[in-house]
């Protein structure tokens, strides 16, 4: 060497895609923005406020774990921010903001970092936070306030999905079906627009951060089997007001396209989407509570490693029916 | 989407600013090192002695393997040493030094082949292998040795002008500025290969070339111009096999198992050059980028100049080179001489600054899955590293880690910038190992066993 110069010799490729961990959970972020101005519209400053406790504290939490325990600097990929959103999204607005932190702590240290931090928890950290607050304050969790434009009395302010959970369809025809589009209904923060948690799914698959799988076959078994095991008389109307009512969108989008609970391979995508979409409605007609959307996700989180050992893609040279070992292995 | 085929990424492809830029010469270099392994196979052995006069395009080196190429002298000079010099591998590889006398004083065997011999597969077989003709395209496998081990096999040729690695430009340039050149090499390898019909795959970002050659007349010549989408890696010999006729190369398997044979697109005009011009294989188009390069440009370039003449005469670097590649960015080695030659297969000189920099101190998977997705092998980049992390040769096997290709898709898309190729190097290698041990082990078990036999007969 004539020159004195540092040179990186590394293994090949030497170039790396723009897009890090960081930007994909600023994706994330941005597509799940428009619901959170859909619910400060129906809801007030409120949620906001549920939304920003909730973001701080597993903030908080998450550093505060890492750098207790002495872990690496893994805090910096905004992950906490995005289920601190999640977290929040499916809480009532009325939720005291005590038991948020509660919550918080519960998803970020015990589901997520116990078991070793972003990309090793088996459940998503937010619906599990979600799970645990709705077994602990199941009162507090369960009464919602309604939206501001809501035209019934506050007094019979029930979530379209308890009218549905009780085998009725929402009164109101086209003019309720329009509210649930929109958002003009009670239920948790993040939930009650479908439009808008349509259009922040729309960002995730044009920028790539999601594939269509999870969430086309999840909503799709869940139109399927409630068009036809239908309650009522109007088959349509009662499928449509299942898929835009509850947090099914917001589950099918945001929490059961979660990278690290849900199946790498696109064949373990499509049956998990199938499996959460078969879950939700099974608890919706005959499980306890009205909505089935978190219990199910949650369920098949335990599954996600038993679908991916069984949907390894077809091996390269392999044509199906005709398995020719290689020439030589 | 939904049902999306399998495999490939889109990285961007750089390719603007060498693109418009003309093929030109750079001065010779006052000495060659020419390495005299420049091929998968056999190493040659030096035909030269120190202080031997040689000639341009002079046989220097040879082996008698079937699997091997003979290497040329090229410049004309004087060799002033045969000794071990770094190649791009990283190895100490015996090499002719040559001194140049800048005269450039042709060799005998320096001139166009007779026209009744191009007729003969046969004879078009054995100038390609006396040419030295390889894998131009970094692969680096003697050309005339896929030629006939692919007769009675091969009933299709597929000549690789997808070019689908970043930066480079080199193939791009010849098809743009030796058309014809080009077809004619074409025409000998499917004679040579003994079939009448070639497809040559370009990528979509060569619309140009891809008019050109047709306006040249390939289709007449039997060869079907099929423009291809652009992404990486389009050009991988399984993946363009099965982008143009749909066949799959069986695990472990050769393209001759499906009747097919690849060549490279420089590989096609170095074939042009041996038989209508004399030439072996001296000189290679060479791509010279990368964001530390003044001015990108593709040059010609005798083997055997080092990589710091190359630089040097091109207009050395703008910024600090932080890291020098020989080969594309996606599959070429990283190197820290720069007195390591240039080869027969050295399509691109990259030279980046540090702002290419993507690695961090701490990757982390997030499961995003998005290396299955991208992976043209099908295999699972996710699990493999898992398990290679683990050291678990058993499940490596399991989950086929042999049939990675190392095209560095799975490292390039990982948000997460773990080092997957890397691992499925290593790891590679590591079921290489154990099935070797295996094998020793059961071969001392068989001869144990004999000794047995024997004994008990002895009695």
């Amino acid at each position: 060497m004539n020159e004195e110069r540092k040179l990186i010799v590394s293994s090949s490729p030497h170039i790396r895609t723009p897009r890090g961990t960081q930007q994909i959970m600023l994706d994330v972020i941005i597509a799940l923005m428009p619901a959170l101005v859909a619910a400060v519209i129906f809801f007030g400053i409120k949620p906001l406020i549920v939304t920003a406790v909730s973001v701080v504290s597993c903030v908080v939490f998450e550093i505060g774990y890492r750098k207790l325990l002495k872990k690496n600097a893994s805090y910096m990929d905004l992950s906490a921010v995005v289920t601190g959103i999640l977290l929040a999204y499916c809480l009532p607005y009325t939720f005291p903001w005590w038991a948020v932190i509660i919550g918080a702590f519960f998803s970020i240290v015990l589901v997520k970092q116990l078991f070793g931090g972003i990309g090793k928890n088996i459940w998503n950290p937010a619906l599990a936070g979600r799970a645990f607050l709705l077994i602990s304050y199941a009162v507090r969790m369960t009464t919602w306030a309604p939206a501001r434009f809501q035209h019934i009395d506050a007094a019979t302010s029930a979530t379209p999905l308890a009218s549905l959970h009780a085998g009725q369809l929402v009164p109101g025809g086209m003019n309720a079906l329009w509210d649930m589009l929109i958002g003009n209904i009670g239920g948790c923060i993040g939930e009650v627009s479908a439009l808008a948690l349509l259009i922040g799914g729309a960002w995730l698959v044009y920028r790539k951060v999601i594939s269509l799988r999870i969430p086309v076959f999840y909503v799709g078994t869940v139109a399927m089997l409630t068009l036809i095991f239908s309650r009522g008389n109007n088959h349509i109307m009662w499928m449509l007001q299942n898929v835009l009512s509850g947090g099914l969108l917001l589950g099918a989008i945001f929490m059961a396209t979660d990278y690290c609970t849900s199946p790498v391979t696109p064949k373990g995508q499509i049956i998990f989407g199938v499996g959460c979409g078969l879950l939700t409605v099974l608890i919706r007609y005959f499980g306890g509570y009205p909505e089935g959307v978190s219990f199910a996700i949650l369920i098949m989180n335990c599954c996600t490693w038993l679908i991916d050992q069984h949907t390894a893609p077809r091996r390269f040279g392999v044509v199906k029916g005709k398995k020719k070992e290689g020439a030589k292995e | 989407m939904l049902f999306k085929s399998h495999g490939g990424v889109h990285p961007n492809d750089k390719k603007a600013p060498a693109n418009e830029a003309e093929i030109t010469t750079i001065p010779q270099p006052p000495q060659v090192v020419i390495p005299m392994s420049q091929h998968i196979g056999a190493p040659c052995t030096p035909l030269v002695a120190v202080g031997d006069e040689v000639k341009l395009g002079q046989k220097i080196g040879e082996a008698k393997a079937p699997v091997s190429a003979p290497i040329h002298a090229s410049v004309s000079g004087k060799v002033v040493a045969i000794a071990p010099h770094l190649n791009n591998l990283g190895n100490m590889v015996t090499s002719v030094v040559i001194e140049n006398d800048f005269k450039d004083t042709p060799a005998e065997t320096m001139v166009p082949a007779p026209a009744e011999d191009l007729e003969s597969p046969e004879k078009i077989a054995e100038i390609v292998r006396e040419a030295g003709i390889v894998g131009m395209g970094g692969a680096t496998f003697p050309t005339a040795f896929k030629i006939t081990s692919g007769w009675g096999k091969v009933d299709t040729v597929i000549i690789n002008g997808a070019e689908c690695e970043p930066y480079i430009t080199s193939d791009h340039r010849t098809m743009l500025e030796h058309p014809e050149e080009l077809l004619k090499g074409i025409q000998l390898l499917m004679k040579a290969c003994k079939v009448d019909k070639a497809y040559f795959g370009i990528e979509l970002n060569k619309k140009f070339a891809l008019d050109l050659l047709n306006f040249k007349g390939a289709k007449e010549m039997g060869i079907e111009i099929v423009p291809l989408k652009c992404q990486y890696p389009q050009g991988a010999e399984k993946t363009l096999i099965k982008t143009i006729t749909g066949r799959e190369v069986p695990p472990g398997g050769l393209p001759s198992n499906v009747g097919c044979s690849v060549f490279n697109t420089f590989t096609a005009y170095s074939v042009y050059r041996a038989c209508y011009e004399g030439w072996p294989a001296i000189e290679r188009v060479v791509t010279v980028s990368g964001s530390a390069i003044a001015e990108p440009k593709n040059v010609k370039v005798r083997v055997g100049t080092s990589m710091q003449w190359v630089f040097e005469q091109t207009g050395g670097f703008a910024k600090e080179p932080w890291k020098i590649i020989m080969g594309g960015p996606m599959m070429g080695m990283a190197q820290y001489d720069l007195e390591v030659p240039c080869g027969k297969g050295t399509a691109s000189l990259l030279a980046f600054s540090d702002d290419e920099d993507k690695t961090v101190a701490d990757p982390v998977c997030i499961r995003c899955g998005q290396c299955i997705d991208g992976c043209p092998m099908n295999l699972q980049p996710i699990y493999m590293y898992m398990y290679q992390q683990k050291g678990d040769v058993e499940m490596l096997q399991k989950l086929n880690i042999m049939d990675c290709v190392e095209c560095g898709s799975c490292s390039y898309i990982c948000p997460g910038r773990l080092h997957l190729t890397h691992a499925f190097k290593t790891g590679k290698a590591m079921v290489q190992a154990h099935q070797a041990a295996l094998k020793a082990k059961e071969e001392a078990e068989k001869a144990k066993a004999a000794e047995a036999a024997e004994k008990k007969e002895d009695k």
